[in-house]
């Protein structure tokens, strides 16, 4: 019998292999986090990790996948974060309130989305970005404006479910005191962050899901040739409009997630244009249109944002006596360092660090 | 004789002064393939995007039998079983070979719109993709993205993206134009192997005559947009104007570039 060349599955690349391998650890790492790294600021950046990616890949299926430019997400982000704060406050701490505001962020996000979606998707991509722009700036204007309703520049804050108050005991021992494992507090703090981490996990299968089933390579088709995708068949606005949707409930959730997580929900935290930009910098370092790539890129980002500072703190004081080190070192300059180191990464992997790796070792 | 499958009437449009397609009225039947001709900038490329969708009438009507097509959407007009090649390829380029077909078959089997089902368990899919693969003989470059194909086989997979929509009406816009001697065959053997079928409609650009003669059940002429001619191919290869507009001047003038909507 002779082989006919395999048809059903391309071979991977050992490049490929490797993005897929990192992830593998990340999640990984991610799931022993609380174990692993004994402190409260690790569990903090640990779950910041998990919601950005969420909210990264959400980004990535509209601009990698679909190739539509929005500065919106961080409002859809704060739709759902804002949803959820509220009814937090006003309902009391329970499930009913996270579930009803969960809800409303997500209705909220998709009529907005939709009626930016339909009345848009059609005009040139500049000028969807453009309404994408002028609309969260609506909204964040709103949002400092009502501040009955949303705390206006100081936020709200509320309380949570009593399973995630820090000092709610989990598993007790004998002696009614809090059981540790590992030198771990099996307590409210850990039930939260692992509430973050399955949900961030369920919503980035989903999403791997989409990209994976026929729509994704629909998404594809749109981003590659428009023109063609409409000419075989398929209604290019309506799937654009689709995933502006999708992507918009899915980063709604995302917000409700971390305003869970935060206790907390503010401008800062939930709607500003920081954020917009951090999600930027994400999908263009990890690697836009791979899923994994913002995987990568909001590891990477979280961290750099959160122990950049105190690497260059240590490394000035250890080159004490190196003339020039300690000044050029200084924790203060850790923006221009992040800003150089960027550069770099984008120079060197142009098409990201999941897209450039996923292209060592291919035979072309 | 069958009813016509698809009529232009008095289809027209106009870029500013400039009449591309001039009422041109027309019916074409199932089971006979109709080849269009005429010189460079002569409007085939825009008849064609007037049926497909690509441009919007000036004035007149596309009909597919008794439906009008005149205002849908381009992927509407697919849905009802217009297919077209495009004269410049016109791909998925970072897609692969394989996943451009697959989408042809995947939008005319209403799929489009899964999105939980992996697409490597959609076997029903794969398979109608691989078939269509095979037929254009593609197979050895199924897993290379569309761009990294030569010049032939891109023009080959324009026209299995064609195939795998299995429409009604088949459009080809020069589906050998630029293609080297040991590709070209492939393709009109695919037309000819069409053609049996015949509840098909074909539609075929093309300016070689020796194509033309071998494939044509009847030929119709466009000069400036306008209908100049319709008949069986010897009557209107043999007429004087046809001479005139086309078979004499065509290969010695230098040829227009084409505007056209791809
Ligand atoms: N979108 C457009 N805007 C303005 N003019 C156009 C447009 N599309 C086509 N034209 C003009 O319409 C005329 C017909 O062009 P068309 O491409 O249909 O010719 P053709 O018969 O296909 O020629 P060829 O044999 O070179 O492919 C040309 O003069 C062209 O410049
Ligand atoms: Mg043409």
């Amino acid at each position: 019998m002779t082989h006919a060349p395999s048809l059903a599955s391309p071979k991977q690349t050992w490049g490929a292999l490797t993005v897929k391998l990192l992830v593998l650890l990340v999640a990984a790492l991610l799931l022993f986090a609380p174990f692993l790294f004994q402190d409260t600021r690790s569990i903090e950046v640990a779950a910041r990790i998990c919601v950005f990616i969420v909210l990264v890949a959400s980004y990535d299926v509209l601009i990698g996948y679909t190739g539509i430019v929005s500065f919106a997400h961080t409002m859809f982000f704060g739709f759902g974060a804002y949803g959820a704060a509220i009814a937090l406050r006003t309902m009391g701490p329970g499930w009913d309130a996270i579930a009803l505001g969960a809800s409303v962020g997500c209705v909220i996000s998709i009529v907005v989305a939709a009626a930016i979606g339909l009345l848009s998707l059609r005009v040139k991509a500049i000028f969807f970005a453009m309404i994408t722009l002028a609309a969260a700036s609506v909204v964040m204007v709103l949002a400092s404006q009502l501040s009955q309703i949303t705390g206006g520049e100081d936020g709200i804050t509320y309380k949570t479910p009593a399973v995630f108050k820090t000092a709610y005991k989990l598993l007790v021992d004998d002696h009614g005191k809090v059981v540790r494992w590992f030198g771990v507090k099996i307590n409210g703090k850990l039930a939260a962050y692992y509430f973050v981490y399955a949900s961030c996990f369920a919503l980035f299968l989903v999403m791997l899901r989409l990209v994976g089933s026929p729509i994704g390579t629909v998404l594809k088709a749109i981003r590659e040739n428009e023109a063609r995708a409409e000419a075989i068949g398929y209604r290019v606005v309506a799937y654009r409009t689709f995933v502006f949707c999708f992507s918009a409930v899915v980063a709604s959730l995302a917000g409700t997630i971390y305003a869970i997580w935060l206790k907390y929900t503010g401008p800062k935290t939930a709607l500003s244009f920081t954020i917009m930009i951090d999600i930027l910098l994400m999908v263009v370092i990890g690697g836009m249109g791979t899923m994994w790539g913002a995987v990568i890129g909001a590891v990477l980002l979280v961290l750099a944002q959160y122990y950049l500072r105190d690497l260059m703190g240590s490394a000035a004081e250890a080159l004490v006596n190196v003339p020039l080190a300690p000044q050029v070192l200084a924790p203060d300059r850790w923006l221009f360092w992040l800003g150089i180191i960027f550069i770099l990464l984008v120079y060197n992997f142009p098409k990201g660090i999941a897209g450039t790796l996923a292209d060592k070792g291919a035979s072309r | 004789m069958t009813e016509p499958s698809l009529i232009t009437q008095d289809l027209t449009i106009r870029f500013g002064g400039h009449v591309a397609v001039d009422a041109v009225s027309c019916a074409f039947r199932p089971g006979e393939l109709t080849v269009i001709v005429g010189p460079n900038g002569a409007g085939k490329t825009t008849y064609f995007n007037l049926i497909s969708g690509q441009l919007r009438a000036t004035q007149g009507k596309v009909m597919k039998g008794a439906l009008d097509l005149t205002q849908m959407a381009p992927s509407r007009r697919a849905q009802h079983g217009i297919g077209r090649a495009f004269q410049l390829t016109n791909l998925f380029p970072k897609l692969t070979v394989l996943e451009n077909i697959r989408l042809a078959v995947q939008a005319r089997s209403g799929q489009g719109w899964r999105f939980l089902t992996p697409v490597h368990r959609l076997t029903g899919l794969q398979a109608d993709a691989e078939g269509y693969l095979a037929k254009t003989r593609l197979e050895s470059v199924a897993h290379l993205p569309a761009a990294a194909l030569s010049h032939g086989d891109q023009r080959k997979l324009e026209v299995a993206l064609l195939m795998a929509m299995e429409p009604d009406i088949y459009m080809f816009d020069e589906p050998t134009a630029g293609m080297s001697l040991d590709h070209a065959p492939d393709v009109l053997e695919l037309i000819a192997a069409l053609k049996q079928d015949r509840s098909k409609t074909i539609l075929l650009v093309e300016h070689k005559m020796d194509v033309v003669r071998a494939l044509a059940d009847r030929i119709i002429v466009l000069h400036n947009g306008a209908l100049l001619a319709d008949g069986p191919p010897q009557e209107v290869m043999d007429s004087d104007i046809v001479r005139d507009v086309y078979l004499g001047k065509s290969p010695a003038a230098p040829s227009r570039a084409s505007q056209e909507v791809a």
